[in-house]
């Protein structure tokens, strides 16, 4: 490999040939500002902010985009740069809504952060930004284009990463339109609502349906019991919303907070995912055994149900019929905890807080209802969650730590695990694996479906047949396997599917700028909250064990299915 | 000198253009026989001589051009003919492929061969229809004469060429953008390196040239090369076709000398300003030229002289504005049309567009102040030293001379 000598803002590095000038200047520990640039996304180039100077040509250049060459003389703050710099924000910003105070990215702007690092005092180019209305008919995400800065990212995200295509762009010059086919709301336009746009919007573009105030409403109603449940990635990031290390664990002081917000119960998701497992481990044993539809896939994610409802309907035979932990909990608190516990479902409000924006489509969903009620109530991503505790006035570093509430509280590594890309599958399979052999599983960790690769293959020998499963994440990643399923050559028991890239954990509600480095923290935490635990199977968590003996009997009964699964149907948007 | 001339343009007169036998009969495409036969350094040092420089506009020397693509190795390499004529003002391709469809053609050829392309597309805007139309027919004609396709003229030279419609964007005259079109994607400039001689259409090396410069290629290898080399001077070797056009009684489309003056051009050859009014001023080179006033009249049509005066030869565009016209309404028409013909991917070229705009229409409202000049220089600057493009990058051009050179008439709107 070829070396280069550059010398930025006159001091030396040596890089290898194709380094961009801002990963050199990096290594200097000079951060070039940027604005469309991502980490996780290819060099666009188009905001044109991360200006830099070349001494030798007298011109200036994007640093993001330009590779260094020997000899390099780089300038990052010279007065030439720091005026282009001012002039091209002043440019962006006089196409831009001056409304910061209200704007739901206060204090989490990059175009704020800019203003700020550029000492912006004033500008004399008039402000006459285009005004559009908003698009906010869908429960999941909100799109305001007058905020738009056309840097991109959301497109690419949709687009390529995603390989949706909801977003896309028409037009051109000051009509350049980031935005959907033919203006249609993201409603008409195939969106599955997965919300990976909102958490690489550098603005407030693109956000979040905003349910804070419903729930600070019936929060304060003295009529209702209001129980949460939280989901098992929701601890290992809320956290970087208080500039907490990446994935540093904080479970007890996110149950505490809940508990100062108001809610009467503090539950938690995760057992509801062992409950999942006991359900979709004996669909999947019952399927094997019987002949059944195979391959079984995974139907928790519900921005994968959103897709294969819409794209590929030929599909929705193989997805379980398990409803997803968020589902299933609501349900039984319905049922099973308004019983148990002598309160009117009526009278019961389930929240949730979840790492998804799709999460809000599928609480809404009109099968999802139990005893004539909406299992979940209301649905707060993590970023909603974090401004409650803004707004509640909690001091989240340091308040002190409590535990979850019996008796939908407990929960085994198993249900921890649902948070990472190939952790229901390891979870299934660890109950699966039993219920198939009578046996003990031995070796209990699948580090095969662990990781960020798209799609996981792993082969397991359950009585002396090898079954052989794949983990995918990133929805663009399923299209292969559901050709492969369409064609009838693929090689899969179950599949497991998640929407968003790393899993849930850098869901489409997650805190914005969540990188691949962050995600991938995360599931590191995840996993060793599961090695902590002294129960890892789903089937051996005592509290589940006690809701089957009291109250649904054995998996797939007729209470479990009427309760606890659902159907499906193709959603044709023409 | 004689002040115009038709070497190029020599087939403009033909009874049918689309004839290919009519071509061939008047000595067409016996510059691709004997170029078929030549080395090709020799191809090379041919058109270097020529100091023939690329027509559409950019002026890169068109010998340096051709060789360093012939140096790309591939599978597959792609020559094309940009005939997407968006420079306002210009409208000599269009005479060039309405008259001489296969004299652009036969360029297209010897240049393929000269740097081993096998895939030839000839990008035409979609506004000349007709001339689409004609293109097609003269590249079947060529091909039933094993001009074009398999094994052309039996020397084991494969090229298949197509045409392509353009889809009504000016940014599409930019190469990156150019190929972006090809490829069936909105037409925005690419980042580069990698540049299209390496990557380009479809990922493939890539060489484009303008509709002239291709149709001068053949004239090199002909008979009439000397006459075309004894024209000119000696940085600016031949002749030129410009487009003239505005307020003078004889507009269009001229093959001329290199080294006539502005005022030659205006006043011979264009035969002067309709009705007899003063000359005012004019803007050189397509609607990102510079405007000059009449202190230019008698700097000479060359590269050089252009270079020294701060002007530009550009597409070879003329248009002449006389006495009844105001400036700052002229420069408002042009920035209306940078405004509507901005990709829009950069916030320099958008946004300052835009702004730009604005504060034209208040000069032209009368109502600017100072701090619209400053505001101008601001977002001028920063469009030339910070735009994705040569679209952002050169289209302040004309508001810039237009005040440096009418001063007085932007501050009597202030």
């Amino acid at each position: 490999m070829n070396y280069c000598k550059v010398i930025i803002d006159k001091k030396e590095v040596s890089v290898p040939e194709g380094t961009t000038i801002l990963q050199a200047a990096k290594l200097l520990n000079i951060n070039i500002p940027t604005l469309c640039y991502h980490p996780d996304q290819s060099v666009k180039a188009n905001c044109r902010i991360c200006l830099v100077e070349i001494k030798e040509r007298n011109s200036l250049v994007t640093a993001c985009s330009t590779q260094v060459w020997e000899g390099a003389q780089i300038l990052t703050n010279s007065k030439r740069v720091l005026d282009a710099r001012k002039s091209v924000l002043e440019l962006i910003l006089a196409n831009h809504p001056q409304d910061c105070l209200k704007c739901i990215r206060n204090g989490s702007c990059e175009l704020q952060d800019i203003c700020r690092q550029f000492n912006l005092r004033e500008s004399d180019l008039s402000n006459i930004a285009q005004r559009y209305p908003l698009d906010n008919t869908n429960p999941s995400v909100v799109r305001d284009r007058s905020k738009c800065i056309k840097c991109n990212r959301c497109v690419e995200m949709c687009e390529t990463t995603q390989g949706i295509g909801a977003l896309c762009h028409s037009h051109r010059s000051s009509n350049l339109t980031v935005g959907t086919a033919y203006n249609e709301t993201l409603e008409k336009s195939n969106c599955i609502y997965c919300g990976q746009c909102t958490t690489v919007c550098p603005v407030g573009a693109l956000y979040e349906k905003d349910d804070t105030e419903k729930v600070w409403e019936i929060l304060n109603d003295k009529d209702k019991h209001v129980i949460v449940q939280v989901a098992p990635s929701i601890r290992v990031s809320v956290g970087d919303e208080f500039n907490m290390p990446a994935g540093e664990n904080v479970t007890g002081k996110m149950v505490a907070s809940l508990r100062r917000m108001g809610f009467d119960k503090v539950f938690d998701t995760n057992f509801a995912a062992d409950l999942t497992i006991m359900e979709e481990g004996n669909e999947l044993v019952e399927r094997i055994e019987r002949n059944g539809v195979l391959p079984m896939i995974t139907s928790c994610c519900p921005g994968w149900i959103n897709y294969a409802e819409i794209y590929t309907p030929s599909i929705l035979k193989n997805l379980s019929s398990c409803k997803s932990p968020q589902q299933m909990f609501g349900a039984i608190s319905k049922s099973y905890y308004s019983e148990k516990f002598g309160i009117s479902p009526e009278d019961i409000v389930t929240v949730s807080i979840m790492p998804c924006t799709a999460k809000k489509y599928e609480a809404n969903r009109v099968e999802m209802k139990t005893n004539g009620v909406k299992e979940v109530d209301f649905v707060l991503t993590t970023r909603e969650f974090a401004r409650m505790i803004n707004t509640a006035n909690i001091d989240f570093r340091n308040i002190e730590e409590e535990e979850f509430d019996s008796p939908l509280g407990t929960a085994s590594g198993a249900g921890a695990l649902f948070g990472a890309t190939g952790g229901v599958m390891e979870a299934a399979l660890r109950s699966a694996y039993t219920l198939l052999t009578n046996k003990k599983l031995e070796n209990i960790e699948f580090k095969e479906v662990r990781g960020i690769k798209g799609v996981k293959e792993a082969v397991i020998n359950i009585n002396d047949v090898l079954i052989k499963i794949a983990a995918v994440h990133g929805i663009s990643n399923v299209k292969n396997i559901i050709e492969q399923i369409e064609n009838g050559t693929v090689e899969y028991s179950f599949i497991e599917v998640m929407a968003c890239v790393g899993g849930c954990v850098g869901g489409g509600g997650q805190p914005v700028g969540s990188t691949l480095k962050a995600k991938e923290k995360r599931i590191e935490e995840i996993y060793r909250i599961d090695e902590r635990k002294e129960i890892r199977e789903s089937h051996k968590n005592p509290e589940i064990i006690k809701l089957y003996s009291e109250y649904l009997d054995k998996p797939m009964s007729s209470s479990s299915h009427k309760l606890l699964h659902t159907k499906y149907s193709p959603r044709n948007i023409d | 000198m004689k002040k115009s001339v038709e070497i190029i343009s020599k087939n403009f007169n033909f009874k049918n253009p689309e004839s290919l036998e009519e071509y061939i009969k008047s000595g067409g495409f016996s510059a691709l026989k004997q170029v078929i036969d030549m080395p090709k350094e020799e191809i090379f040092d041919v058109v270097t001589a020529s100091k023939l420089k690329g027509r559409g506009g950019a002026a890169y020397p068109t010998g340096r051009k051709l060789q360093q693509a012939a140096q790309e190795i591939a599978d597959s390499k792609v020559i094309v003919c940009n005939a997407d004529e968006g420079e306002p003002s210009t409208f000599k391709d269009r005479a060039l492929l309405e008259w001489a469809p296969f004299k652009v053609l036969e360029g297209l050829i010897i240049s393929a061969y000269a740097i081993n392309a096998d895939r030839g597309y000839i990008y035409i805007r979609e506004e000349y229809q007709k001339l689409q139309r004609r293109m097609r027919t003269a590249i079947e004609l060529a091909e039933k004469e094993n001009l074009l396709g398999e094994n052309i003229l039996g020397k084991g030279f494969n090229l298949k060429v197509e045409v392509v419609s353009g889809g009504g964007a000016y940014v599409c005259g930019e190469g990156s953008a150019l190929a972006e079109s090809i490829e069936g994607k909105s037409g925005r400039p690419r980042i580069k390196p990698p540049y299209i001689k390496q990557k380009g259409v479809f990922g493939l090396p890539t060489c484009i040239n303008n509709v002239e410069t291709l149709a001068i290629v053949p004239v090199l290898f002909s008979k009439d090369a000397e006459e075309y080399l004894s024209c000119g001077t000696e940085e600016s070797k031949g002749t030129k076709l410009i487009s003239i056009s505005g307020n003078v009684n004889r507009p269009g489309v001229y093959e001329i000398p290199f080294g006539l003056t502005l005022r030659e051009i205006i006043y011979d050859v264009a035969k002067g300003i309709e009705n007899d009014k003063k000359f005012k001023f004019l803007q050189l080179g397509g609607a990102s030229g510079p405007i000059a006033s009449d202190m230019m009249l008698d700097v000479k049509y060359t590269y050089e002289d252009f270079k020294a005066n701060g002007l530009a030869i550009g597409s070879g565009a003329i248009l002449v504005g006389d006495e009844s016209n105001s400036i700052v309404d002229y420069v408002r028409t042009v920035q209306d049309f940078f405004v509507h013909e901005s990709c829009g991917k950069c916030t320099p070229c958008r946004e300052g567009n835009r702004q730009l705009a604005v504060i034209i229409k208040r000069f032209s409202n009368k109502i600017a102040g100072p701090e619209d000049l400053a505001s101008i220089n601001k977002i001028t600057d920063i469009m030339k030293s910070a735009s994705f493009c040569g679209l952002g990058k050169s289209c302040t051009a004309p508001l810039i001379s237009a005040i440096r050179e009418f001063k007085e008439e932007f501050y009597s709107c202030m």
